[in-house]
């Protein structure tokens, strides 16, 4: 089973509408002056862009200029560091993420996210690891019900070829590159409308990575995707869109220096820094 | 040429053995021809086989691997001061302990018993149900109170409550069975003594253990997971429960099989709070009850006339605590082995 390639061409600007692929959860993100903060540092200064839905969206730039931060800030888990703070706001599809009747656990399950190191839950197996976020959600199905979304989202994650004989045995017994594969599935099994993915691939090796870029590109036809990324290939060859972050000084705070298509930003950026950075002078 | 010494010169396999074995043998000599202390003659056998072995290391080998073999007799040396203590007291128990490690030791009770025969099974009875009591009031507060401090503490509150554990930690168990003591007089008045003071003694000595021990085991699991199950959308309390504690569950069990050993052998506290009787008293709630370490003592401290049987009684019940505590241990361990989880960074 596999899911249908997006063949729609990349919009050519920002503001494309949410239901390009029948069904599909994907949502927008507006983000508009998003100032982030530990305690008294300034982290992250005046974003103001916007993620379109079933697209993938690349944030790259150099180490510490806030591009996780960032990304953490829309599913709220920047506030779960001590001290972290958020001013500003994110809207999913029109509702404001940092809502004062919002809970964050709610937008979690909706926001998705899949982190740098493979973090399988080390006590389950591999088929609980799927049915993790179902099982702790009390999100209660049948044995049947819950075996299809398993089955479904580790095929979605190009895995289940891989450990279809052996869905009993614990998630940390997979290699680097499964493992995160394996997350992947767990994230995409409670079917969230937004994926994150903070440098999903900076510690797998060139096989997975690119497995796990051609997944992006399947998954987006049912989800919008952001992606932090240390690497420009990636950014070139998987995303749609790109936003670089830039840094002015040691202790200053990260600002969005310019958020193009991703063929705009690779071939004609408009600012120069951004030409330094993707053309390797920089950083 | 090869600037690699390959073909240098060492001592033969036995060489590094060989001196030590021989100023043992001469230190054993010594110790029946003459009246040197034994301890001189030891620490005399250490020194000279070390510098045999450097100076024999030094001549064939060269400087390097001299002070290696230099530094190794005396690592070894450590490691066997440190072992010969404890195989001592275990050799001298079992030696004493086995004389009454029988079937009438552990199917009677002390009751009407003068002189020879006799058992400890009211004594074993006490020890398991105060130190079971005990157990079963710290193990959750000691958990709970770990996962408060670990998981949702902050701030100057989490620092001092951090620091009061730390403090009792370190309480002296005479003072614990004295609060416990203290606290049942306010409601029974003087001088009663009962099982549950015991394990409310014990309870205080036991709960910073797990608190500690607990709070150890949940810092080490890796805070990926944390977030990995908040990014599903799973509420923290059930991040706790789901992820964090099954992840740290066998390090935890190890840690309350550590406290428990821990208490299972304390005396003093018990000596006040549940007092000293030869009859079987299965109820914590009525009465005096003798736990195993009292009953050595007291068995050691008021013999009869003749001493011996009672001295035999009291090693065997010092042999039957150390089996206690072995297989604690042991079960520690199976669970170790059969829940342990490898926790990665």
């Amino acid at each position: 089973m596999s899911e249908p390639a997006p063949t729609a061409a990349v919009p050519a600007a920002p503001g494309g509408g949410a239901a390009t692929v029948d069904a599909s959860p994907a949502k927008a993100i507006d983000v508009r002056d998003l100032n982030l903060f530990y305690g008294a540092f300034h982290a992250v200064k005046d974003v103001t862009m916007r993620i379109e839905p079933n697209a993938v969206t690349a944030l790259i730039g150099s180490s510490g200029c806030g591009k996780s931060t960032f990304l953490r800030s829309l599913n709220r888990m920047h506030e779960l560091v001590p001290g972290g703070r958020v001013e500003g706001s994110v809207r999913l599809d029109g509702e404001d993420v940092y809502g004062p009747d919002v809970d964050p656990v709610s937008v979690r399950r909706q926001i998705g996210m899949v982190f740098q190191a493979p973090n399988p839950f080390p006590t389950m197996s591999i088929y609980d690891n799927v049915a993790a976020g179902l099982k702790l959600t009390r999100r209660r199905r049948d044995r049947a019900d819950l075996d299809e979304i398993v089955e479904r989202s580790l095929r979605r994650a190009h895995l289940w070829d891989e450990v279809k004989d052996r869905l009993d045995e614990p998630g940390i017994g997979l290699s680097g590159g499964q493992q995160q594969r394996l997350c992947i599935a767990r994230t995409i099994a409670v079917e969230p409308e937004v994926v994150l993915m903070d440098e999903p691939a900076s510690a797998l090796d060139p096989i997975s990575t690119l497995a796990i870029e051609d997944l992006m590109v399947e998954l987006k036809a049912r989800y919008t995707i952001v992606i932090v990324t240390h690497n420009m290939q990636q950014a070139g060859r998987a995303s749609d869109y790109t936003a670089f972050f830039n840094i002015s000084g040691v202790g200053e705070p990260g600002t969005l220096v310019e958020f193009d298509t991703t063929e705009k930003i690779f071939s004609n950026p408009s600012e120069p820094a951004t030409e330094d950075y993707v053309s390797g002078r920089f950083g | 040429m090869s600037t690699l010494d390959v073909m240098r010169p060492s001592l033969p396999s036995w060489g590094p053995w060989a001196p030590p074995a021989a100023a043992l043998a001469l230190a054993v000599a010594l110790a029946i021809a003459t009246d040197i202390a034994a301890g001189v003659l030891l620490v005399g056998a250490v020194v000279a086989a070390a510098a045999v072995v450097y100076a024999w290391s030094r001549v064939v080998e060269g400087g390097r691997r001299a002070v290696d073999r230099l530094v190794t007799v005396l690592v070894s040396s450590a490691f066997a001061l440190a072992v010969i203590p404890l195989v001592s007291l275990l050799w001298t128990v079992i030696a004493k302990g086995s004389e009454r490690f029988d079937w009438t030791f552990f199917s009677e009770t002390g009751r009407n018993v003068v002189g020879a025969g006799g058992g400890a099974w009211h004594a074993i009875v006490g020890t398991l149900v105060i130190t079971g009591l005990a157990t079963a009031a710290s193990v959750p507060i000691g958990i709970m109170a770990a996962i408060y401090l670990q998981e949702y503490g902050q701030g100057r509150l989490k620092r001092w409550l951090t620091f009061f554990v730390d403090v009792m930690t370190g309480i002296p168990s005479i003072v614990a069975g004295l609060f416990a003591f203290a606290l049942f007089a306010i409601f029974f008045g003087p001088g009663v003594r009962m099982g549950a003071m015991g394990a409310v003694a014990l309870s205080v000595l036991m709960i910073p253990i797990v608190v500690r021990s607990t709070e150890e085991m949940l810092k080490v699991v890796p805070d990926g997971l944390r977030e990995a199950s908040y990014a599903l959308g799973v509420p923290k309390w059930r991040t706790v429960v789901s992820v964090v504690l099954p992840t740290a569950l066998a390090g935890i069990v190890t840690g309350v099989m550590v406290a428990v050993a821990r208490v299972v052998g304390e005396t003093a506290p018990l000596l006040i709070t549940t007092g000293t009787i030869t009859s079987l008293n299965a109820n914590p709630l009525s009465g005096r009850m003798e736990p195993l370490p009292v009953y050595a003592y007291s068995q050691y401290k008021h013999p009869g006339v003749p001493p011996e049987p009672y001295f035999a009684r009291a090693w065997a019940a010092a042999l039957t605590l150390i089996v206690i505590v072995m297989a604690l241990n042991l079960v520690a361990r199976l669970i170790h082995r059969r829940f342990g989880t490898e926790v990665r960074g």
